[in-house]
Formats: C-alpha cells, structure tokens, sequence
C-alpha cells in the first residue's frame, strides 16, 4: 500500500502544515527524557547480594546512554513516519489494478493455506519438527474456532474456554484407560461431556455481562483445574493420567509387527505414520468444526447468535429465546473445544492438569482477538502467527517473549479490531459486501 | 369501548419504588385500527409500551390480547421473548435498535427466527441441507425482500443497517418488526427526528400496513400531524393516568387535553393542536 496516493478527506481540504524540526526535536527530547527516568534504575544501577549477604552494586551509564539515544532517535524516525504518512483520517485511493490484485489474492490466501496444508507432511515427510508443530497449530486453529462462536460469533466473553478442552482430554483418558473405550468412540463421548459442562457453566452465566461474565468464566476455568487436582482417586491428581491409547486407524493399530497399518499395507513401517496420521487427525478435526460454523452462521441459530452480540434487547422484542441462543453457544463452542482435547489426550499418551493453566484460555483467546472476532480464517491466521512466531523467535532465548509482545502490540496498532476486521453477511440478494468493523458490534460481554 | 378489542388493559398500574409511573391505567386498542397512545414527556406512555411488550412486569393490572382466531393471552403472565413468540406483539424502540452491523436483509432474516428455527428442525435439518429447509430460508428470504420493497429499500438489502440513513433506520425497524406478523404491532415514536416527507412517507406505510395485511397497530407519538392524520382512536395520558380518549377530533376539542397535555396557557395549546390538523 506504501505506493498508494494520499488524499486528505474532504473535511480536510486545508492540510495543516507538517509540524518543523523544532517541534519534531522537543517530543523525541521529552520522549528521551521518560526513558532516562524509566531506565535510569533499571538498567543504569544494576544491584546483586554478594557472597556474605551484602549489596553490592554497579553502575551502567555505558547501556543507559545508549538506550536513551536510542528512544531519541527512535523518536525522530517514528515522528518523520508519520509526516510522511500524512494526517490521521486521510482516505487513501489505491489504484484500481493494485485493489483488484488485492481482491484477488484476499480471495485466494483461503484455498491455498487449506491445499498448503494438505501438503505439508508430502513436503516435510522428513521433519519431525515441523510435523510435530503443524499438530500444535492445527489444535490451536480448531480451539480457536471452538472459542470463536462463543466470542465471535455470540460476543460472550469466555476466559474460561480451557476447562472444555480439559474436559474432553480427561473424558478420553478415563473412559480409555479404565473402560478400553476406542479413540472413535470416545470422541463423540468427549464432545458431548464437554458440551453439557459448557451448558453447566451457561446457566449461572446467564444474567451476567461483560466484565462479570469474565470473571465468572475465568472461575469457572480454575474450578475444573483444581477439581482435577484434587480428586485424586479418579484422575490421579497432579501425576496426571499416563498410558493413554495412541488412536488407531479405524481399528487398526499404527505399530509396527504383523497387525500394525504398515503390515497391512504392505510397506515399512515408520514412526513418522503415526505423526502424519495424527496431522490429517488433527486437520479433519478443525475443518470439520470450521465446516459446522460456517454452516450454523448461515442458519436462524447462527443469526440469533450474531443479533445476541449486536443488540440483546432487540432480540428480546422479535421473540427470540435468550437462554437457549446463549446455552446452544456455550455447548457448541464447548463441544469443539472438547473435541480438540480428546485428540490432545492421544497425542501425547499422558495428560496432567499443568496443560490446562489460565494461559492457555489467554492464548486462545488472543488468537480469536487477534484474528479479528467472527472470522474464521483470521482465526487461522492469528493461531498461525501466534504459535508459529512463538517458535519462530525460539533463537532469541530470553527476549522470545519481549519481542513476541512488541510484535503483538504493533499488530494490535496496525490493526485495531484483528487480521481480518470485517465481516461477512451471512445471506444476500444481489452482492455480498463486507461489512466495516466499525459497525459491527463486539458484544456485552 | 367497542366489543372487538384486540388489546383491553384493565387497571394497569406500575411503580419504581415510590414513584407510580402509570395508575390505574384502563384503555383498548381495537383490532384492525390505528390507536395512539399520546401525552407530555414523562406521562408513562413508553412504560406502558414495556409492560405490553414484557420489559416490565406491571405492579398490577391485566392486559388481555385476543387473536382474530380466538385464542386470547393474559400478557402479564407472559415473560419477554414469549411476549413477542406466542401472543405476537411486536414492537419498535424509541432508540432505533436495530442490528447495525448486519445488512438490511440479515436483520429481517433474524425477525424470521422462530419459525426459521421450525423450518430447519432445530438446526438439525438445516446443517444436513434438507430441501425442506431450504425451501424454508427461500420464502424467508421472499417475505423479507417484500417488506424491503415496501419500504423502499430493496436497493439497500446488502447494505449494513448501521450505514443507512435514519429515516430509512426507522421504516427498516418497522419491516423488522412486521416480518415477525405480529397481530398487534407497537410503535414508540416512529415518526421522531422523520422531516414532513419522511413523516408522510410513514403515515402511508402505516396506513397500508393497517388495510393490508390487518395488522392492529398502537403508537406513541408527538408529531401530531401523523396521530391526527391516521388514528382511529387516540388515548392521552398525563402523569401516569388516562385524562381523556376518543376519535382525533374529540381528542383535539378536549379542554383538559389542551390545557394537561401542553401545560402551558390555552391559546398557545390550540395554536399548536390547530397546526397538527
């Protein structure tokens, strides 16, 4: 977009004249003198407990100097930027052919993820690595869509979205181990718990809205952690449940000897079988949740949960059950989540409740944020980003989560309602257009 | 009264602590008629408007809706949504509350709700695409491209709600409401902040709404030139209880209505009475 014409809109016709040099040197000084107050103790002074019990410190001015040089700069450079950018509320005229370009590839970023996707245990058959993290940003793609009809879709805010995927793994891993339940049984069982218990938290949520509803749902997360902690006689507290079946292909087990797949086959056996059938798992999983949503959002159900988000009261007025609507996201929402841990169970043969901590439901619910509310392959995009960038700055050891957090923070800027901010009519007479995010409704809570 | 009321509130009465917002209220909306609910800010028209509706549950008093088919409804013991689903009230705000972030058809799609819900087996039929199902979502679509067209914005279906202008917010507000074929359908100031065209635009649609589709309408309205022009029978309220009723003309003739409901000296009440007519 960078070679895109400015205008100024036409309220604007006399563009205010670019602030000079003065101007530009007094805020990169204030800017620079924040930070020698701010740093000046943090990195300045640094203290440590010697040997004996004392303090000992020293300085660095060195550092500090060259941090508050830094932001000084930092400073002009981020000020000439904006000049260059123009004033705020500029309207920006892209050429037509570089706006139909982007249509296009907007259009086809979709299709050619969902085939990319396909291929990548072709491509990557020989990396574990990237097998092993393709499985981790499936499940947070399907999470996120789980989490998405709860808060995208029907603008409840869900803090508490791990509890359903503990829910699911802890359903799998007991009706597995004590009962011999197959993985393709205990799926839909999985589904269907976790569901009830998101009808289970729906209930007393009914009433509450926004920053309660938050809380409440961020209890109600915990209360499922600390259950399993503590009832030990059934999920074996903190040590977890071990030994949970690897999923089988229909029945058939993916090991090696006479009666594995690979024997069946006719080929060799190799553990990386086992990974990629877990990948295209993982991968029918989220499509099949992605398929359901799409599909529940063109149906009265998935209108009444987009109308709950945009005006509760309205709803009310044209004769439209509040409890049900919120109660059937809940569950839905639930269900895939529910789903998402049952695989999770079998993927790693061994769950415990330090897998289902607070930050989980913080990070699926910063990839649904930061996808963009209600759109699904701003979902996708954002679990990708998310999980994907995690590993990706994995080389900066120590500042992995500094860096992870300017990067989050600067998208946020960019990009204030998500990746994709717009949303999608669900039904049309002559044209589909996509609604600003500026209209649509981010819901009570 | 005449005997074929659709609506008859009997002695309603509704307080907030100690504040009686409406006394012993009784009045009837007849069917297949215009009847307006008017008075000064602060009568407790809009209060009344949320006790038929359900927002409110009165302190007291009754309010029984008879459909043309017989079957009655005492609203009071009805809770919200049901209000609207069973007894087949519907209603505008006076703060037009639509769903600005979805398209003009999108929000008559959602008025739809409860018998879409039917038509797709409870989502059951519909995520499996059954013919029936999609025959359903068609005539959905058919009855919602009627009332765009009525209301003059068919052009505008794709359009969000919250872009539109507010005129058409309000005419679209009342399409809304009318694709959930209310038997009685409630207005709460449909024609504020509408200019002369505008307002006579509405004055038609509710007109034709009345003739065609017989729909019972009650409205609470300040524009004087709308209640003069299509009630049939006018309700005037001041502080929370009924000071006269009868056709515009009697209404407009009434001394205590010239006098409670401006509050203010005669001539200028009749000043303002005369250049509604």
């Amino acid at each position: 977009m960078g070679d895109g014409v400015t205008t100024a809109a036409p309220a604007l016709t006399q563009i205010p004249r670019a602030p000079g040099i003065a101007f530009i040197l007094k805020k990169a000084l204030i800017s620079a003198l924040v930070a020698l107050v701010l740093f000046s103790l943090m990195i300045g002074i640094r203290t440590e407990a010697g040997p004996t019990g004392q303090l000992i410190y020293w300085t660095r001015f060195g550092d500090l100097a060259a941090m508050v040089a830094a932001v000084f700069g930092g400073s002009i450079i981020v000020e000439l930027l904006r000049q260059w950018w123009g004033p705020v509320g500029t309207i920006r005229i892209i050429p037509p052919r570089l706006q139909s370009t982007l249509a296009v590839a907007r259009r086809g970023i979709a299709p050619v993820l969902l085939i990319f996707t396909f291929l990548v245990p072709v491509i990557f058959y020989d990396q574990r690595y990237i097998l092993d993290l393709g499985i981790l940003v499936l499940t947070y793609v399907m999470l996120g869509w789980g989490l998405n009809v709860v808060v995208g879709l029907a603008g409840l805010l869900d803090l508490g979205y791990v509890a359903f995927y503990a829910v699911g793994a802890y359903s799998y891993a007991l009706l597995a181990t004590n009962f011999g339940l197959s993985f393709w049984v205990c799926l839909p069982l999985a589904g269907i718990l976790a569901a009830f218990w998101g009808m289970m938290l729906g209930f007393p949520v009914l009433r509450l809205r926004g920053d309660y509803l938050a809380i409440v749902t961020l209890a109600f997360g915990e209360i499922i952690r600390l259950v399993i902690i503590n009832w030990q006689s059934l999920t074996g507290g903190p040590n977890g449940v071990s030994g949970i079946p690897r999923p089988t292909f229909f029945g058939i087990p993916l090991v090696p000897g006479p009666d594995g797949l690979a024997a069946k086959l006719g080929i060799e056996f190799s553990p990386t079988h086992r990974i990629v059938f877990l990948f295209y798992l993982i991968l029918g999983l989220a499509l099949l949740t992605n398929w359901v949503t799409i599909r529940l959002r063109r149906l009265p159900i998935g209108r009444a949960w987009e109308a709950l988000r945009e005006d509760e009261v309205a709803c009310r007025a044209l004769g439209i059950n509040i409890t049900t609507t919120k109660l059937t996201a809940f569950a839905t929402g639930a269900m895939f989540g529910g789903f998402a841990g049952a695989f999770f169970a079998t993927r790693q043969g061994f769950i415990s409740p330090e897998s289902f901590t607070f930050q989980e439901s913080a990070l699926v619910l910063a990839i649904v944020v930061l996808g963009g509310m209600g759109s699904q392959l701003g979902v996708a995009l954002a679990a990708l980003t998310m999980i994907g960038g995690f590993e990706l700055f994995r080389g900066l050891e120590q500042y992995r989560m500094l860096v992870f957090g300017v990067a989050m923070v600067l998208l946020m800027i960019w990009r204030p309602r998500g990746l994709i901010g717009h949303r999608a009519p669900t039904v049309f007479l002559r044209h589909s257009q996509a609604i600003s995010s500026d209209l649509v409704k981010e819901g009570h809570g | 009264m005449s005997g074929d009321s659709i609506l008859t509130v009997d002695r309603l009465s509704m307080r907030f602590g100690g504040i009686v917002a409406v006394n012993d209220l009784s009045f009837g909306a007849e069917r297949r008629k215009i009847t307006a609910l008017i008075g000064p800010n602060g009568a407790g028209k809009t209060t009344v408007f949320n006790c038929i509706t359900g927002f409110y549950k009165p302190t007291s008093g009754m309010m029984r809706l008879i459909h043309d088919d017989g079957r009655a409804f005492q609203l009071e013991r009805l809770n919200d949504f049901r209000i609207s689903k069973l007894a087949k009230v519907a209603r505008t705000f006076q703060n037009i509350r639509l769903f600005p972030g979805m398209t003009a058809l999108e929000n008559l799609m959602v008025a739809q709700h409860n018998a879409l819900m039917l038509a797709s087996g409870l989502t059951f039929l519909g995520l499996i695409g059954a013919p029936s199902w999609r025959a359903a979502e068609k005539r959905a679509i058919d009855l919602a491209q009627l009332w765009l067209d009525r209301i003059g914005l068919l052009d505008r279906a794709d359009d969000a709600a919250g872009n539109l202008p507010y005129g058409d917010q309000r005419r679209l507000e009342i399409a809304r409401a009318m694709c959930t074929e209310p038997a009685l359908l409630c207005l709460d100031e449909p024609a504020a902040g509408l200019n002369t065209r505008e307002s006579a635009a509405l004055s038609e649609l509710l007109l034709s709404i009345r003739a065609d589709q017989g729909t019972s309408i009650l409205l609470i309205e300040h524009d004087m030139s709308v209640v003069m022009e299509i009630s049939d029978h006018v309700v005037v309220m001041d502080y929370g209880v009924k000071i006269a009723e009868g056709t515009p003309q009697d209404v407009r003739d009434d001394p205590r209505v010239i006098a409670a409901y401006l509050g203010a000296d005669e001539e200028e009440a009749i000043a303002v009475m005369e250049s509604g007519a």
